[in-house]
């Protein structure tokens, strides 16, 4: 479980981060969602490390993260798999390499048993055959595939995905998607989605937090959110009228009346 | 202020780099890879310019070489001299400031756009240490090797060119070769070697580290790198001259 508490964080005076709390769950998805510039990529990276924040903290099951340095960060750090929005394979390394890296770097098995694991993820995230090849071979999709194997080759208890689908295509995105959910829920990890992809949204998220210019706006369930009458957040997710019509029957279905409204 | 500022961060980029690594034999991989990229990978052009800078030497000297009274093995003297305490360690650096030193402000800046970086932060990597000091000590065990193999070629260089165009033959050449020679002359050039291998490595390493944005920045900032280290390695040419050679 990942809590974050009253978390704050300014750029050269320029608050982006306004007093954001939030509980997230294991074996769950945790969504965090909101405009370009609302503030989630910011947050995210205020949860892994990447930025400090200015005040407030981050728990990883009850232990500090925000308040430690050096070695125990470190420790927590290792427990830890991100998937990023381009990847961020390293591109002189194969496939095999990239994935083995952490592996190297972090365990003393040998050769033989690290491979077995490397092709396990690689079949876990269903890719074969791509073991030689180098990232500037592969497909967008292909890429998303292979930095997630690379982020749960440790078995990781926290995964966080920074804009899984930027740039996929609807069925690659619904690919990652399903892969992403069912990994969370096979090994019972804490995972925290950044994204504004509405299929996403619907698909995986057990628990989502709206982000408003830095400010957490609403936060609750993807079956919750169909009935939410927070008019920005209703604003940014039910945008087009073919989307305002799916949440209409959404709601109906949902209590029943989908029939009726047939007839 | 922003002069300062960069000092400052500078400083505390190489105070970072010295934390235990997470597993010295990746650290020792890393090493051997940066040293044939370093080292292997600019043999090719530290021959070729030394070759042609010992040979211009021989050409150069003999032409101001007017006086009859001066015997002709000076020329082999003057080679010598020039390329051992300048040409050697000043040039071919400022050269390898262009080739090793674009190379690593390219690859750390790439690294960091494509969030490269950050995916190694958070395995839980120290990055200063794993992706610049293998870098460094790459720098500073290949660039004096280079400098050495430049002396020589140099030399070399100017003993073909002399001979070639007739100005001198082999034996005053290597007769001059061998008078007055000073061994002082050999360690402040290895000296000299070892200061810039480090302005050559750490100053790319410090900009492509940093770097913000995307392709432009990054060609901005290699750039910056070869520029800064060049001025930096003629500042420290002048201040290790005066502070290390007796007038």
């Amino acid at each position: 479980m990942i809590e974050v508490k009253n978390i704050r964080k300014s750029f050269n005076g320029k608050v982006i981060i306004d007093d954001v709390s939030a509980v997230m769950k294991a074996g769950q998805c945790n969504l965090i969602i909101g405009a370009s510039g609302s503030g989630k990529t910011v947050l995210m990276k205020c949860m892994v490390g990447l930025f400090e924040p200015d005040s407030g903290e981050v728990l990883y099951d009850g232990q500090n993260f925000t308040a430690m340095k050096g070695k125990e960060r470190t420790d927590i750090r290792k427990e830890i798999g991100m998937l990023f929005q381009g990847s961020a394979l390293f591109d002189s390394l194969t496939v095999e390499q990239n994935i083995m890296f952490p592996l190297n770097m972090f365990t003393d098995w040998p050769q033989r048993k690290k491979l077995e694991r490397v092709n396990e993820v690689l079949a876990r995230v269903n890719l074969h055959d791509v073991n030689k090849k180098y990232p500037a071979e592969l497909s967008g999709g292909m890429k998303k595939r292979v930095a997630l194997a690379r982020a749960i080759v440790l078995n990781p208890k926290y995964l966080f995905c920074d804009e899984p689908n930027s740039g996929l295509d609807p069925q690659t995105s619904l690919v990652i998607d399903r892969l992403i959910r069912e990994i969370t829920v096979e090994y019972k990890i804490t995972t925290v989605v950044n994204t504004h992809d509405m299929n996403s949204l619907m698909e995986i998220g057990d628990y989502i937090l709206y982000m408003y210019k830095g400010k957490k706006e609403w936060e609750g369930s993807n079956k919750e959110i169909i009935f939410s009458d927070n008019q920005r957040l209703n604003e940014f997710i039910f945008a087009s009228e073919f989307l305002k019509d799916a949440k209409e029957m959404r709601q109906l279905e949902a209590m029943g009346k989908v029939n009726d409204k047939k007839e | 202020m922003t002069l300062f500022h960069q000092i400052g961060k500078y400083l505390l980029m190489i105070k970072s780099m010295f934390s235990k690594p997470e597993n010295t034999k990746m650290y020792w991989k890393e090493l051997l890879h940066q040293c044939t990229e370093i080292g292997y990978g600019s043999l090719g052009i530290v021959a070729i310019i030394s070759i042609f800078i010992g040979a211009v030497s021989t050409i150069q000297t003999a032409y101001q070489l007017v006086s009859p009274l001066i015997p002709l093995s000076t020329i082999g003297q003057v080679v010598r001299d020039t390329v051992i305490l300048e040409f050697a360690p000043t040039l071919v650096c400022i050269v390898l400031a262009g080739v090793a030193g674009s190379r690593i402000a390219s690859e750390l800046g790439n690294m960091r756009v494509s969030e490269q970086i950050d995916a190694l932060e958070i395995m839980g990597i120290k990055t200063e240490t794993y992706l610049i000091l293998p870098k460094v000590i790459a720098a500073l065990i290949m660039i004096p090797m280079l400098v050495v193999l430049s002396m020589a070629l140099g030399i070399w260089g100017g003993r073909i060119a002399g001979i070639t165009a007739n100005i001198i033959d082999a034996t005053t050449y290597d007769k001059g070769l061998r008078e007055f020679f000073d061994p002082y002359t050999v360690k402040f050039a290895l000296t000299k070697a070892y200061v810039f291998a480090f302005i050559i490595s750490s100053i790319p390493a410090f900009y492509g580290y940093y770097v913000k944005g995307g392709a432009l920045e990054i060609g901005r900032a290699s750039t910056k790198a070869v520029v800064v280290s060049c001025i930096l390695i003629l500042f420290f040419d002048y201040v290790l001259s005066a502070l290390l050679l007796p007038t």
